[in-house]
């Protein structure tokens, strides 16, 4: 690509632009097809096999917890911490498989919107649950059934 | 004074060369290459809002779980491989979408739209699974009226059922997109926004189940 062809598109203008400038054409659908390509590295829309992948995971990550609550054998207070635990586990695959979200440049302000709602989301749950418990247990003795 | 006055006079050529590469070039305009990234970064952010409606109701259920009022609980009420199916059939969903997307960068239109139709089917399995079992707890007298914990549950269950909803009506209207004009540029970027809202409900799904079926039956 030594030829006139890469002129920059400033240069574009000086051209007669009838008909017969197929050069500037060509160029112009050379550059439209790089730009594509640069969208296909950027965007991550995975493939059949991170599907596949990210599927398997999921399946598995969601049987154990089933299995687990629907078997019995485990006290609530030992099942909960290992069910919530696979959640957040299979949270991340779908994340990362189906979301296609990582810590490339072009996802940064993804990933800050993200990082930020999990702050928010953090303090409303934690928060909500942490003063409605010590509301109960200081306010209201013996009227919840609090665990 | 006839003169009208044209609110963005003399910015025309700004405008068109935000959507466009090449202002020049006639053929171009209406190709929008730019705005996918843009428009997939603003529909995250709806998403992340998203998150925090549905953090909201999961804490509203997380505080009022145990004031069943001497009606039913959880581990009474909920079916676990009733549950089961209807993950089954929201993970299917993610998978069957995610082929789409792959058919999509591909450019087959038909495998597209077949794998869409089947992500729709496994959509209206899963609605058509959670009103029957909302209409079996109101027949059993566990409606949302009942008590704390069943409001609760009705809104934390039932938000993410609408949104089930407007994800399906959104892929009918898709349909007629992709029948209508096949895979242009602007149905690539609604097809990636409703992927990004598919799999975003999968994974609210995750939480639904976890904390709500698997916790309460715990």
């Amino acid at each position: 690509m030594s030829t006139p062809k890469n002129t920059p598109s400033t240069a574009k203008p000086k051209k007669p632009r009838t008909p017969h400038a197929r050069p500037v054409d060509t160029d112009q659908t050379l550059s439209e097809a790089a730009h594509h390509d640069a969208h296909h590295d950027t965007a991550g829309h995975g493939t059949v096999k991170s599907y596949v992948i990210g599927f398997i995971l999921s399946v598995i990550l969601t049987a154990i917890p089933f299995g687990l609550t629907m078997a019995h054998m485990l006290p609530a207070s030992s099942l909960i911490p290992v069910v919530v635990a696979i959640g957040v586990v299979q949270i991340l695959v779908h994340l990362y498989f189906f979301l296609h979200m990582n810590t490339s440049s072009s996802q940064m302000w993804n990933n800050a919107a993200f990082i930020f709602t999990v702050l928010i989301v953090g303090i409303l749950v934690i928060g909500s649950l942490w003063v409605m418990y010590h509301l109960n247990t200081n306010m209201m003795p013996g009227m919840m059934p609090v665990e | 004074m006839s003169k009208t006055i044209n609110p963005v006079a003399g910015y025309e050529n700004q405008i068109d060369s935000a959507y466009d590469h090449n202002p020049n070039d006639a053929h171009h305009a209406g190709d929008h290459h730019d705005e996918g990234p843009k428009v997939t970064l603003g529909f995250w952010i709806y998403l992340m809002s998203d998150c925090i409606l549905f953090a909201s109701v999961f804490a509203t259920y997380a505080v009022l779980k145990d004031n069943i009022a001497g009606g039913p609980n959880g581990r009474e009420l909920f079916d676990l491989p009733y549950v089961a199916v209807e993950t089954a059939l929201l993970l299917i969903s993610s998978l069957t979408y995610g082929l789409a997307m792959i058919s999509m960068e591909a450019n087959k239109l038909k495998p597209v739209i077949g794998w869409l139709a089947i992500t729709a089917l496994c959509g209206l399995g899963f609605m058509g699974m959670e009103i029957h079992e909302f209409i079996k707890l109101i027949e059993e007298g566990a409606g949302p009226g009942r008590s704390a914990f069943l409001s609760a549950f009705f809104t934390l269950v039932g938000t993410h059922g609408l949104h089930v909803t407007s994800g399906l009506i959104w892929m009918g209207a898709m349909f007629v997109h992709l029948f209508k004009r096949g895979l242009t540029p602007a149905n690539r970027i609604r097809l990636m926004t409703l992927s990004l809202f598919w799999h975003f409900l999968d994974i609210i799904w995750i939480g639904v189940f976890t904390i709500v079926y698997l916790m309460g039956a715990a």
